[in-house]
């Protein structure tokens, strides 16, 4: 790290908030791609290493 | 190896910074190709997928530009057209850009798969490296047919919208990806043969060094000629129609044209005019992509409409 050594200047503070909204965004994404998936019928059970009949008559 | 040498400015690294590592210009073309790959699709996809599976796409593609600034900033720093990109410039190092590039990838290639399909995140992946590896890392700087092959790796993003829509590749994907294919090196020689300068102090290999203009400028009318065909062939499959037909016929025409005023002339003549015909010709070159791509969404809207011509033959 160069230069300025103190934690709270206004560049660093503008950097730190705009990567906190960019992974909010992600979550909120993320969050809308499931509920997306979900009401087109996807299933909300996946592999989990037994036996699962509901998964199977999906097919 | 690129050891770029760091400049330090006195402040620290900026998040804009890593934004202009995802080189946003051509992250933008890339989002509107792929779009039109995927809205002209006969499936229908979902608005949140849709838009989700462009962002990863273009994320992907920004990942590419990434690697692509870390491994060449040794010759970004000598051209005039790239010494401001953030690693020549010294805003991020050069081993930062590799590290942002690969993570960059890996999330954009996994979530495209979680979002669409693991064939469209498949083809990111061989865009990625085809891209980075192919393209960047060997045949830049190795061979003056470097474009035409690497013209590739931006040709893939309307087959990858296609890939997420219907989870399959078949002709018209096909054509779309022959399209730009096509197109990217008399696009690119147009340029060269007026930026000429900036590659060769920096030694790439672009067919105006290697084998001069007089080559560079045959290449440029034989592979519009080439271009064409593919271009009209596009009317003929599903996803084309008059209406994207009559406007190909005249972009083809004057993209023909041009290159035959570029094949016809010699040096001294566009030293005369400071290169006017080949400025031309660069930028129909410009309208000549976009235009056909936005054809093919005015077909789509228009079938979205029930506006279709049966009468329309539906060769291929």
């Amino acid at each position: 790290m160069s230069g300025n050594k103190n934690n709270s200047s206004p560049r660093r503070n503008r950097n730190n908030l705009v990567i906190g909204a960019v992974l909010l965004a992600f979550v909120a994404l993320v969050f809308s791609i499931t509920v997306a998936k979900m009401m087109g019928g996807a299933s909300m059970e996946a592999f989990d290493h037994t036996v699962r009949p509901s998964l199977e008559k999906t097919e | 190896m690129a050891d770029a040498t760091l400049i330090d400015q006195g402040r620290e690294t900026d998040v804009g910074d890593y934004f202009a590592l995802l080189k946003p210009r051509v992250m933008s073309l890339v989002v509107f190709t792929a779009l039109v790959g995927l809205l002209v699709a006969p499936v229908s996809v979902n608005p949140v997928i849709g838009f989700a599976s462009i962002l990863f796409v273009a994320i992907g593609a920004g990942a590419s530009g990434a690697l692509n600034m870390w491994w060449d900033a040794d010759i970004d720093v000598i051209m005039k057209r790239t010494k401001g990109r953030p690693v020549p410039a010294g805003k991020v190092t050069a081993n930062n850009a590799m590290v942002f590039g690969l993570w960059m990838s890996m999330i954009s290639v996994l979530m495209l798969g979680l979002t669409a399909n693991y064939l469209a995140a498949g083809l990111l992946a061989f865009t990625i490296f085809f891209y980075a590896v192919v393209y960047t890392m060997w045949l830049k700087r190795s061979t003056p047919q470097n474009i035409v092959i690497g013209g590739a790796a931006g040709a893939f993003p309307p087959m990858i919208g296609w890939a997420i829509a219907t989870g399959g590749i078949s002709i018209e994907s096909i054509l779309m990806f022959a399209l730009i294919f096509m197109w990217t090196p008399p696009h690119f020689w147009a340029l060269a043969l007026f930026m000429n300068q900036d590659y060769d102090d920096a030694g790439v290999p672009m067919l105006t060094v290697t084998h001069g203009k007089r080559t560079t400028r045959n290449h440029v009318l034989i592979y519009t000629i080439l271009l064409v065909p593919v271009a009209m062939a596009v009317s003929f499959t599903s996803i084309g129609g008059p209406l994207y037909f009559v406007t190909a016929l005249v972009l083809n025409a004057m993209f023909l044209k041009g290159a035959y005023d570029i094949w016809k002339r010699d040096d001294a003549a566009a030293e005369a005019d400071k290169y006017a015909v080949e400025r031309k010709v660069f930028r129909i070159s410009l309208y000549y992509l976009f235009l056909h791509f936005v054809l093919l969404l005015v077909e789509a809207a228009a079938k979205g409409f029930g506006l279709t011509w049966a009468a329309w033959p539906q060769w291929i």
